[in-house]
């Protein structure tokens, strides 16, 4: 008996197509929300390095969290629904997406910031215009973990009803039939790589004067 | 840092205290809260096969065991790798690797190709288990001051008194993160063990989903969570045992 059968995927072409595209959109929207809600955390703790401490002992404790249990835990208030997942990768990005962010933003040298204010800038100009792309490669860094994390994660959620890929392992565990299981395993390894690949292009593509540089 | 985390504690379980509406799962009589405090107290919770403590013990087994085999290999490759500084490219990127294979599918491949039993489980968690170490105590090794280590080999220390009394140490912060991570990746993969028929906490989450059990679900949720909040203060405390207070003092 083969590990694939090729028959089986052609026949199941379109579902494995639409759980592909749950997985690429829980995937995005987790990674949106936790860059929007991860970019004011970061700024205010910038702004005041009190905060730093307790935001990140906030975020490092809900990363502890085994994830199947924090989509649980979540049930009560949300449901068997996509909020539920949703809201629990959310979480999971933070603690990534917050960390770098504030890496990214410190690491701007302080005379490069010093001559934006001298030239002028408005406070909110010198973050968008000087700040920001300087601390970008860091920034990048953590939404590309953020994002590969996730994808793993969202396979998880399969458990609670939603799980893009992670529905195929649950009809290859069902039916003892390696077929799925192994598509769903190969696409979400071959997603993640591709997101990470597409991302790291993309740094590549909003830094110009960083090309060439030894990374 | 420890006010905070007893907020988030605090805050939790404010937040199960509303009651219970708009669930997908059987939740009616008393609120979540009150369903767990029967749960919780239930005899089935503290004697026989099924108890939590017998949960607990089979779940830590899972953990320990695993990441006793992923510990002797990792940390050989990780560290050797780093003082010989060979094969850095793979050292380095077995992590990211590590990162994109999903822990739920590994736990099912497994058992479909070996069939029920323990072993399956222990192959993925100590697969799991493997990069984030490899990987973390190699870039503590590399990041040794050369002067360190030429320093080192002028005082005639041997190389492996080098290894021993003078690298190891200086990365053990790095060493000690990576083992951090491994430990509470699988900690929160054992619950997965339950899944392809094993037992652990992982059981009251996975009997509780299917049988539409609110309380068992969430008590057990709750049972991992705070073990695994527990596991990282053990380690981060054992982390500041074993970190040499000169290096403490430089942060």
């Amino acid at each position: 008996m083969s590990l694939v059968q090729w028959e089986w995927v052609a026949r199941h072409a379109g579902e494995i197509g639409a759980q592909l595209g749950q997985h690429v959109l829980l995937t995005g929207l987790a990674v949106g929300l936790g860059l929007m809600i991860a970019f004011p955390l970061a700024l205010a703790a910038v702004r005041w390095p009190r905060f730093y401490g307790p935001s990140l002992g906030l975020t490092g404790i809900l990363f502890t969290v085994p994830s199947l249990a924090l989509f649980i835990l979540l049930i009560p208030f949300t449901g068997l629904s996509i909020a539920t997942s949703l809201i629990g990768l959310t979480i999971y990005t933070l603690l990534i997406l917050f960390r770098n962010i504030v890496a990214g933003l410190r690491g701007v040298p302080a005379d490069v910031s010093e001559a934006a204010k001298a030239l002028g800038y408005s406070r909110g100009r010198q973050l968008l215009q000087v700040e920001l792309p300087i601390a970008l490669p860091v920034i990048m860094a953590g939404v590309r973990i953020a994002a590969v994390t996730t994808i793993g994660m969202v396979t998880v959620t399969a458990l609670i009803g939603q799980g893009g890929l992670g529905q195929l392992f649950i009809t290859g565990f069902t039916l003892h039939f390696t077929t799925p299981l192994l598509v769903g395993f190969v696409l979400s390894i071959g997603l993640a790589v591709g997101v990470d690949l597409l991302l790291a292009g993309l740094l590549w593509w909003l830094t110009p004067w960083q090309r060439g540089r030894a990374t | 840092m420890r006010r905070c985390r007893l907020v988030v504690v605090a805050m939790t379980l404010g937040l199960l205290s509303l009651p219970a509406q708009a669930i997908g799962l059987e939740a009616d009589g008393p609120g979540v809260v009150g369903q767990l405090v029967d749960w919780f107290v239930a005899p089935a919770q503290w004697h026989g096969p099924a108890s939590l403590p017998t949960r607990i013990v089979e779940h830590l087994y899972y953990m320990t065991s695993a990441m006793a085999i992923a510990l002797l290999i990792a940390l050989p490759v990780g560290i050797g790798l780093g003082h010989w500084g060979r094969g850095g490219l793979l050292a380095i990127n077995v992590a990211n690797m590590g990162r994109a294979v999903p822990s739920f599918g590994l736990v099912i491949l497994m058992f479909l190709l070996v069939g029920f039993g323990f072993v399956p489980v222990l192959v993925a968690l100590v697969a799991l288990a493997i990069p984030p170490m490899v990987t973390n105590s190699y870039v503590g090794m590399q990041a040794v001051d050369p002067a360190v280590r030429t320093a080192a080999i002028a005082l005639g220390l041997s190389r492996w008194q080098r290894l021993w009394q003078v690298e190891l140490p200086i990365a053990m912060p790095l060493v000690m993160a990576g083992i951090r991570t491994s430990a509470v990746q699988v900690l929160s993969t054992a619950t997965l063990a339950a899944y392809v028929g094993l037992g652990g906490l992982g059981r009251y989450l996975i009997d509780g989903l299917a049988q539409q059990q609110l309380a068992q679900v969430v008590g057990g949720a709750l049972v991992v969570a705070v073990l695994a909040v527990l596991l990282e203060l053990l380690l981060a405390g054992l982390q500041g045992l074993l970190v040499s207070p000169g290096l403490r003092r430089n942060g």
